[in-house]
């Protein structure tokens, strides 16, 4: 169905030349509440017309939220919101859309199947207007916008980036005077994502306003012109973007200085024994054999650029994949993993990179969760014993510190940061040997974190084997006691102590002695 | 549907208030308990007939065939599969238990139906798991297949069945209440317990809640799936030789209400069409209800069209409240 927003003929005014007049915005004293949870607190701030300004904070920090009450997704619970000084409600983003502001979203709003011409001009081209009377329009905009796609391309087939521009014309076609970019680079590479970066600055040069929500700080030091800090739902700190630097504004978000986040792991003996003993399995979809070895006590970290195989390998220890050859001990015994079941059994745990996807059933309470990998330890003959797994469970998630929740209670109602404990409390339950996890900390919220490295560290040091799989490269630092790097599914580099640093890190993972850190360091964090 | 449209139903956004969706939770966890209930006591203020043993036997008596199928079937929908080959099944396994009592002793070709019944739900399971068919397609297509083999075997006639024997199960009564109520009521006490007390219920939820996570949690989800069609298939084949015995015929023309049936039976009753929730007891209380609805209609002598259109109205009604408590999760 098509929808007109600017109804009555409205859709046929010209397109603007350079449109010269970006809305500015003020916040005064807005809050937001979801249900009883207050996420946005008193929040104060001024937006200038024309310019870029950048949201960044942690996961949960309020940014994409502040970014959708700006574009009207959401309503403001107190408080007031002023386009160009005139007070506004917004409770569709229709009706800030009438007022030239519009949002591109982290999950691209687009028809897959129809055209790149239709997809622009959605909503904003009456039923009679032909494809042929679009189309000088849509060489225009193109122009406008200063790259062009084909416009008869089926949306679906287009790379993400180009979907992202085609969100872009959409939102010039609207004659859009802000345009809200909720982590518009989350999965571009370096380069596209710098090519990006200069549509925005083009954006600008045109006069209108861009508010940049974005956790890559190297791409919002290059772009805005102001930086608005946010942690736990509270603005921190505006200014120019010019006195800034990385280190500024993650101590701003963390609140705290960046080395008190990770104190030094402690030390792992030099008697400890191999726990996990991988000897040249090749993962799924991979040629390269791989080996690698984890004592007792270890934390060992897989840093490596995205599809550089990390998941990939670590999938394929956990019997998750189909992998060729190679031989896993576990305390020196061999074991056949070729599924998570025997995996399991042999003493292995995983914490997938997803949990949504692959972690957790959403509609089942935590307790269901928690002992679904220890069914058959809970029942005799078959039956289940409903005490123990009582008792078990509701140990269990004390221990990993899953908060304010009962155990009945279905997982799709916890935060991101409880279901990543809930996870945690499902594997750690079974004592395991072994555990894998895949990017810990992803949609986690600050607290939540420390308590998920503390469960981390806490597992290793009773003498345990860790193999941590993580983008976050701070996270990979801090938290291991030996970070391999990989690339092209193979392991590149093997860093201990003051050898690992950043620097040598992504040095080994794109393979080169000198690496053009800015737009590269972004695949990485 | 527009971007603009798109926008507002995030899942924040459409979030309705905490109590509204509250009592939509629990209008869907207790409305057919609620529907039952009221019902009952409906009919039997409205019609002195109703609360009779007789009515209230020949009640579970005819929900048999639907109840047997729709208990395993809720197991099969929790797991997040479908089988739309009951019907053909159950005839096939009452013609096939039919013409083995020609040659074999009556118990042994009644439990030769339900096995090939049982066969039948594995093959279908398989279809699906490893040969990756969906299941609606898989099953359509085996319905067919079956269908056409129940024609083949009987040449379009009536098998009748001359030995005594093979009536007694389907014909007999155990203190005034007929045998097949027993088997169909112990059938959903099976199915239930296995449901809620066992590991192996605990993976049909799992499987079907998220099957990735299932498969990496250690669930064999292929051989969980396959048993759940497989169980589907033996009450196909329970509820096939029962009728056959019954009546004392294999014949290849009957069924075909039942997969539909059975599905409405157990949408009614509050299990998620989506799989990984719902339980059995509201698949019981769904063939009640419907029962019941036919039973009041029949009792009151009203035009049998107007129960259809009610059936339906229920059945959206109880998949429209689902569907709303779903919305903002």
């Amino acid at each position: 169905m098509i929808r007109r927003p600017f109804g009555r003929g409205a859709s046929f005014r010209p397109l603007p030349e350079a449109a010269g007049a970006g809305a500015a915005v003020e916040l005064r004293a807005v809050t937001k509440k979801f249900g009883s949870v207050e996420v946005l607190h008193d929040l104060h701030a001024t937006f200038e017309a024309g310019r870029v300004h950048a949201l960044v904070g942690e996961n949960g920090a309020g940014k994409s939220t502040l970014g959708r009450l700006i574009a009207g997704v959401h309503a403001a619970s107190s408080g007031e919101i002023l386009i160009d000084t005139n007070p506004v409600h917004y409770s569709t983003p229709r009706q800030a859309l009438a007022d030239g502001i519009t949002m591109i979203a982290q999950e691209l709003l687009l028809v897959p199947r129809r055209s790149v011409i239709e997809n622009v001009f959605l909503g904003t081209s009456g039923d009679a207007v032909t494809r042929r009377r679009l189309r000088p329009r849509y060489e225009a905009l193109c122009e406008t916008a200063g790259f062009h796609l084909p416009p008869d391309v089926a949306v679906g087939d287009l790379r993400i980036a180009d979907q992202q521009k085609v969100e872009i014309l959409r939102a010039i076609a609207r004659d859009a005077r802000l345009i809200v970019m909720d982590e518009p680079t989350a999965s571009l590479t370096g380069a596209e994502a710098d090519r990006l970066l200069d549509v925005i600055r083009l954006l600008r040069a045109q006069g209108r306003t861009v508010i940049f929500v974005s956790h890559f700080l190297s791409q919002v030091l290059a772009v805005a012109d102001t930086v608005t800090v946010m942690r736990d739902g509270h603005i921190v700190r505006q200014g120019t973007t010019g006195g800034e630097t990385a280190d500024s504004l993650v101590e701003s978000m963390l609140g705290r200085s960046l080395d008190q986040t990770f104190s030094a792991p402690a030390p792992v003996a030099d008697s400890a024994a191999t726990v996990l003993e991988v000897d040249g399995i090749v993962a799924n979809g991979s040629t390269k054999p791989v080996s690698l070895t984890v004592r007792a006590g270890e934390i060992v970290g897989l840093a490596g650029l995205v599809g550089a195989g990390r998941t990939e390998l670590v999938r394929a220890i956990f019997g998750a994949d189909p992998s060729r050859g190679g031989r896993i001990r576990i305390d020196g015994v061999e074991r056949r993993v070729r599924r998570p079941g025997p995996a399991i059994a042999a003493g292995m745990a995983m914490i997938p990179e997803s949990r949504k996807d692959d972690g957790l059933l959403l509609l089942a309470s935590i307790r269901s969760n928690v002992a679904l990998p220890h069914l058959s330890a809970l029942s005799v003959a078959g039956v289940l014993r409903l005490g123990r797994e009582r008792r078990s469970t509701d140990a269990a998630i004390k221990s990993a510190g899953v908060r304010g929740a009962s155990p009945t209670q279905s997982v799709s109602s916890l935060s991101g940061g409880n279901q990543q404990k809930t996870m945690f409390a499902k594997w750690l339950m079974g004592s395991p040997r072994v555990l894998i996890v895949d990017e810990p900390s992803r949609g986690v919220d600050v607290g939540s974190r420390q308590t998920i490295y503390d469960l981390i560290r806490r597992f290793a040091a009773d003498g345990n084997a860790v193999l941590l799989v993580s983008s976050e490269i701070e996270e990979v630092l801090g938290l291991s006691h030996r970070v391999l790097v990989m690339r092209d599914g193979a392991i590149q580099a093997e860093l201990t102590g003051t050898e690992a640093t950043e620097q040598a890190v992504l040095r080994a993972a794109f393979g080169a002695a000198d690496t053009t850190a800015t737009s590269d360091e972004r695949d990485l964090s | 549907m527009t971007a603009t449209t798109t926008l507002t139903e995030t899942p924040e956004a459409a979030e309705p208030t905490r109590s509204s969706r509250h009592v939509i939770e629990r209008v869907r966890d207790y409305g057919i308990v609620a529907a039952t209930g009221l019902l009952v006591v409906a009919l039997a203020l409205l019609s002195p007939v109703f609360f009779t043993a007789a009515n209230i036997g020949n009640l579970l008596f005819q929900a048999t065939s639907v109840g047997l199928i729709a208990c395993a079937g809720t197991l099969l929908l929790i797991s997040g599969g479908f089988d739309l080959s009951v019907g053909a099944n159950f005839a096939f396994s009452g013609v096939v238990a039919a013409m083995a009592a020609s040659v074999l002793p009556a118990p042994i070709a009644l439990a030769a139906g339900a096995l090939v019944g049982t066969l039948i739900g594995a093959c279908n399971g398989l279809l699906v798991t490893v040969g990756r068919i969906n299941p609606l397609v898989a099953t359509l297509a085996s319905s067919i297949v079956i269908g056409g083999l129940a024609f083949l075997l009987t040449q379009g006639r009536l098998i009748n069945v001359t030995d005594e024997a093979f009536r007694a199960i389907g014909t007999g009564r155990f203190l005034g209440i007929y045998l097949q109520t027993f088997i169909w009521i112990g059938f959903a006490i099976v199915c239930g317990l296995i449901l809620a007390f066992t590991a192996l219920g605990r993976h049909i939820y799992a499987v079907g809640g998220n099957a990735e996570a299932a498969r990496l949690s250690g669930v064999r989800v292929t051989t969980v799936r396959t048993a759940a069609y497989a169980l589907s298939g033996l009450a196909a084949g329970i509820a096939g030789v029962l009728s056959a015995s019954q009546v004392a015929t294999g014949q290849a023309n009957v069924g075909a209400s039942l997969a539909l049936g059975s599905v409405a039976a157990i949408v009614v009753g509050g299990t998620s069409m989506l799989g990984g929730e719902g339980a059995v007891w509201r698949t019981v209380l769904g063939v009640l209800l419907l029962a019941l609805i036919s039973n009041g209609f029949n009792l009151m002598q009203v035009d049998p069209m107007f129960q259809q259109i009610v059936e339906g109205v229920i059945i959206l009604l109880a998949v429209g409240v689902d569907a709303w408590a779903r919305r903002g999760k």
